[in-house]
């Protein structure tokens, strides 16, 4: 069974969904996704299916579900890199994916998620260390 | 189907009476043209006709229109229906431009014995057969402008433009069915993914009137645009549209509608981080 590579970069998880998915590698790749957050702690999880000609409503589902479980873990989920016949697919079976967060691409992906992080990364500056508030202010943010 | 005696006949009697058949026919024809054609033209058609009836008649055996060697009348049949279509005849005045024939062929026939009431029957039924071949080539001749017209609309109809850096419109003109909403989704999300924005308008000012299938399909191109990252804003939305979609209790959810254009890109640019100011010149 092939395998999909979750990588981890400072905050935030990349999976590129390079292989054709079939139940199991979507069933495993859930499970190996959800182990990773809890395991390094990331905030953001950015889901790349550029590559994907095809998204039936198991995989649309395991997307949805992905998005929920790592939001009950404090990550967002972006998906991004979705091809126009892949959405006017998902349209016409009526999977709009609720909860999950959609991109262009991994770039705008990474700002998205950067732009939700900044607070809760203040946050976590102001408490541990009050001192250097000023400097933490915009400076090495995603850093935790 | 005119039998091998009948034809034989007949094309003697087209040949010896050429020119005043051809006077007959086409002062006949003129009649029924309701004088849409000119003389010179008409003339010119009844001249391509007869000459085409008699290369097809001329053969010893039956004629017939199918047959190889009808070809040539086929072919010049199939080009004055096809003209007319085009020019806006109707497809009766063809067709009685065909059957002034058998006018012009009977006031020509002299003496009144059996064989010649039966030919002129037999070619008679020959001359209908040659108008309902007319009109059925009218019909597909017109079948195929509408297509190709359908074709043209749909590509006319759904232009994609980039208003700004990151921003897209798309100005729909005329109702929307499933088909062009089809194309419309296609093209926006094809130019979503080639010009990287994050924004796309749909306006719908040109949009006649919106009902739930119309809303429908609008709404199913915002949440495919929504899929691949592009947030969709409605504009252009008339005070009369305001109120259909309310009465019919359409709801566009969180998706943001604006009235004017003006207003959609405004607040877009201000979404993407840029913000619109005017400047005030300052009294020297």
């Amino acid at each position: 069974m092939e395998r999909v590579p979750v990588l981890k970069i400072r905050d935030t998880l990349l999976v590129s969904i390079q292989v054709d998915m079939d139940d199991h590698t979507a069933l495993a790749l859930q499970d190996d996704l959800t182990e990773r957050i809890v395991d390094t702690g990331a905030h953001g999880v950015i889901i790349d299916i550029t590559a994907l000609d095809i998204v039936d409503s198991f995989i649309g589902r395991m997307l949805s579900t992905i998005a929920s479980v790592s939001r009950v873990l404090d990550a967002e989920t972006v998906v991004v890199g979705m091809r126009p016949a892949v959405a006017i697919t998902l349209v016409e079976l009526g999977l709009s994916l609720p909860g999950v967060r959609t991109a262009l691409n991994v770039e705008r992906g990474m700002d998205l998620l950067a732009r939700t992080a900044p607070a809760r990364a203040d946050a976590i500056f102001d408490e541990a260390d009050d001192d250097h508030h000023d400097d933490s202010v915009g400076d090495g943010v995603l850093t935790s | 189907m005119l039998n091998a005696g009948s034809s034989a006949r007949f094309a003697q009697l087209l040949t010896d009476q050429q020119d005043q058949l051809l006077k007959r026919w086409a002062t006949l024809s003129l009649r029924g043209g309701r004088g849409r054609a000119t003389e010179a033209e008409l003339v010119a058609q009844i001249t391509d006709l007869h000459a085409a009836l008699l290369s097809a008649l001329r053969a010893d055996a039956e004629t017939d229109l199918q047959a190889e060697e009808a070809a040539e009348l086929r072919a010049t049949l199939a080009e004055l229906s096809g003209t007319r279509a085009r020019r806006g005849f109707t497809p009766g005045e063809t067709a009685s431009t065909i059957l002034s024939l058998k006018d012009a062929v009977f006031e020509g026939l002299d003496g009144a014995d059996s064989t010649v009431l039966s030919d002129f029957v037999n070619f008679s039924r020959f001359v209908d057969e040659l108008a309902l071949f007319t009109f059925e080539t009218y019909v597909q001749t017109r079948e195929e402008v509408i297509v190709e017209q359908n074709h043209q609309l749909l590509e006319l109809s759904t232009p994609v433009i980039k208003l700004w850096d990151g921003v897209l419109a798309v100005p729909l003109v005329g109702t929307l069915d499933s088909a062009r909403s089809q194309v419309v989704m296609e093209s926006l999300l094809q130019a979503l993914v080639d010009t990287g924005s994050a924004y796309a308008i749909l306006d719908i000012t040109g949009v006649p009137a919106v009902d739930t299938q119309v809303a429908q399909h609008i709404l199913k191109t915002v949440m495919a645009a929504r899929l691949m990252g592009a947030e969709c804003i409605i504009s252009g939305i008339r005070p009369q549209i305001a109120q259909t979609v309310v009465s019919l209790g359409i709801e566009f959810g969180d998706i943001v509608t604006k009235a004017s254009l003006a207003d959609a890109l405004l607040h877009t640019l201000r979404a993407s981080g840029s913000d619109v100011v005017r400047r005030t010149r300052r009294a020297s």
